[in-house]
């Protein structure tokens, strides 16, 4: 009962932090605007100037939004696939999903010369990038859990995941070498990683299969606290793993496929955020963990956009980096402070 | 009749366990005819590689017999399905639980998870189980410890109070004595001697201290290479069922002590 209580209050100074990053964020960016019209316009009253409505409403606020279900999604899909494979080095990327993703779209878009003309341009439309991302994720992610119920040692289980991840690589590189240079730029660009590039139809879509995966990561809840004791004793606990398993592994494919699709490839939040998470709360108990690693990803993703934007600059860096950049050495000092890794 | 039937948990009748494969059928052992009752504690015993963990998973419905069938309260095991099969039956395995990070509460608290609800909050009266659990394996000490705290014979005795909070007629136990000391594996088995009197639970567990099973079990249940034999201790003894356990150049069996002799 008293750990409730300091649960709850914990949370409530989390999320505090989480508005305050929310607004730090969209405070900043290469046009400076006032605390009291970013206010105004944020409530729909005029601005002092009407540019400023216009940058906040249509390129900061779903910029935000964008960063908040960014962070939250993947460090939720790492938190899933951590305990699913019960190894803390378990993640989006290193189980090969985003590389998945990375292969769909590398297939979209430097493929496409294959297909010619008005075939090429449905498929490069932002709708066909998100399908075949989504696709490429949830097949990579199959495949790692074929293999898995084969081979029962975890360790040969993440170097299959890996294993997965040079093959898709390597046909990446290939496709490379035959694609044009244009195709090739947006292709980069993609793989940079950007959270200002969703429309408000982008970012409703994007919510809306965000949604349907968070709402299958919270009916997981139960089941990812019984596969803590291991699958043979949740097995005797009356667990349908295969059926648990899939669910995880859809709710994961879900999260990191869409967001991997429309933000690009956002490495280091999936395999950290819980990681942090478990520092801060030191607990096991999922209960309290998706809320933790929701709230902690969008605020971690919140910090890194407003980093990367550099703030009072025209430069925007690219996310991907910004992310490993900072988050990296905030895990490393977690882990060298504690002397021990909690899992 | 019908009371005697009643007092029965788990029956096996002409059990034949093995593997199956494309090819044949690799029989381990065959005509197992065991009953465990009601209130007792039951151990299991054989030379390694002899079948003990099969037929454990056999029970447990982890593999499925090759012929013969096993009835649990009557019903044929291969008609519960799993949540049902978790209300009658808990284990405590030889592997490790995957994340130590549990508290010892919340580890048995896992327990309760065919009773709770679908994000597996916690009734009072699952609360009341646990915390009974709890205090009949004497570790309301370590309630808010970490298991990456506990030793090895702690450790156990949590996962004990698991399967006792898993609320069921019948606990099995695999090797729960292994990587323990002399007193810790006694401790361990009179715990589970204690608690099937108490909880009038049937309790099957395998082990390799077979004269401190001799000691403490109500039955014994013994592998060996023609036959599986179930009987008192005692009249194990006086069979000579000990003899044929293991091979005779090594050790010899002593009648009067119930134990083994390294032979001089």
């Amino acid at each position: 009962m008293v750990d409730k209580k300091t649960y709850q209050f914990s949370f409530i100074i989390i999320f505090v932090i989480l508005i305050a990053c929310f607004f730090i964020n969209i405070s900043l960016g290469s046009v400076s605007i006032p605390l009291k019209d970013i206010f105004n316009s944020l409530i729909g009253y005029p601005t002092e100037q009407e540019a400023w409505q216009k940058i906040i409403q249509n390129y900061r606020l779903p910029k935000a939004l964008t960063a908040i279900i960014v962070g939250s999604g993947l460090g939720i899909s790492g938190l899933l696939m951590q305990t699913l494979f019960r190894n803390p080095l378990a993640g989006p990327f290193v189980l090969g999903i985003s590389s998945g993703a990375s292969l769909g779209v590398a297939l979209v878009i430097l493929g496409s010369g294959l297909f010619g003309g008005v075939l090429a341009s449905l498929f490069i439309s932002k709708w066909g990038i998100v399908i075949a991302a989504s696709l490429g994720s949830f097949l990579v992610l199959l495949a790692v859990l074929a293999v898995s119920i084969k081979v029962r040692d975890t360790m040969a289980i993440l170097i299959i995941g890996l294993m997965f991840a040079s093959i898709t690589a390597a046909i990446v590189s290939v496709l490379s070498y035959f694609g044009s240079a244009e195709q090739l730029q947006q292709y980069i660009f993609w793989g940079f990683g950007s959270l200002g590039n969703l429309s408000w139809e982008d970012l409703t879509i994007l919510l809306i299969i965000y949604q349907l995966g968070i709402l299958l990561s919270i009916f997981s809840i139960k089941s990812l606290n019984t596969l803590l004791l291991g699958e043979n004793y949740a097995k005797s606990l009356g667990l349908n793993i295969k059926q648990s398993r899939l669910i995880i592994i859809i709710a994961t494919s879900l999260l990191a496929g869409t967001i991997t699709a429309f933000t690009g490839p956002i490495a280091f939040i999936g395999l950290a955020i819980p990681h942090i998470t478990r520092q801060v709360f030191n607990t096991s108990n999922h209960k309290v963990l998706l809320p933790a690693v929701f709230l902690f990803g969008a605020i971690v993703m919140l910090i890194c956009d407003s980093i990367a934007q550099l703030p009072s600059s025209d430069y925007t860096l690219p996310i991907n980096a910004i992310t490993a950049l900072v988050g990296a050495p905030v895990v490393i000092w977690l882990l060298v402070r504690k002397r021990k890794m909690i899992f | 009749m019908a009371k005697v039937k009643k007092n029965i948990i788990l029956k096996t009748q002409d059990l034949d366990i093995g593997y199956t494969s494309k090819k044949e059928n690799t029989v381990i052992a065959s005509n197992i005819n065991i009953k465990l009752e009601s209130g007792k504690l039951i151990g299991l015993i054989g030379a390694n590689g002899i079948g003990k963990s099969t037929l454990l998973r056999t029970l447990t419905n982890v593999q499925s017999p090759l012929n013969g069938d096993i009835q649990i309260n009557g019903k044929n095991i291969s008609e519960y399905n799993p949540l049902d099969l978790a209300k009658v039956m808990s284990l405590v395995l030889t592997e490790q639980v995957a994340s130590k990070n549990l508290s010892v509460f919340e580890l048995v608290a896992l327990g309760r998870q065919p009773y709770t609800n679908w994000v597996g909050n916690l009734s009072e009266s699952d609360i009341q189980s646990i915390e009974k659990a709890i205090e009949q394996t004497n570790i309301t000490s370590l309630k808010h410890k970490k298991c990456f705290e506990l030793s090895d014979g702690q450790l156990q005795k949590v996962m004990i109070a698991r399967a006792l909070a898993q609320d069921t007629d019948l606990i099995i136990l695999d090797e729960p004595t292994t990587h323990l000391d002399m007193y810790h594996k006694t401790y361990i088995l009179k715990l589970l001697q204690r608690l099937a009197k108490e909880t009038n639970k049937t309790i099957l567990f395998s082990s390799h201290e077979i004269d401190l099973a001799i000691q403490l079990c109500d039955n014994l249940i013994v592998m060996t290479d023609n036959e599986v034999v179930s009987d008192v201790p005692c009249n194990l003894i006086s069979k000579g069922t000990f003899e044929t356990l293991f091979p005779k150049d090594l050790i010899s069996f002593d009648e009067t002590t119930g134990s083994f002799r390294v032979k001089k």
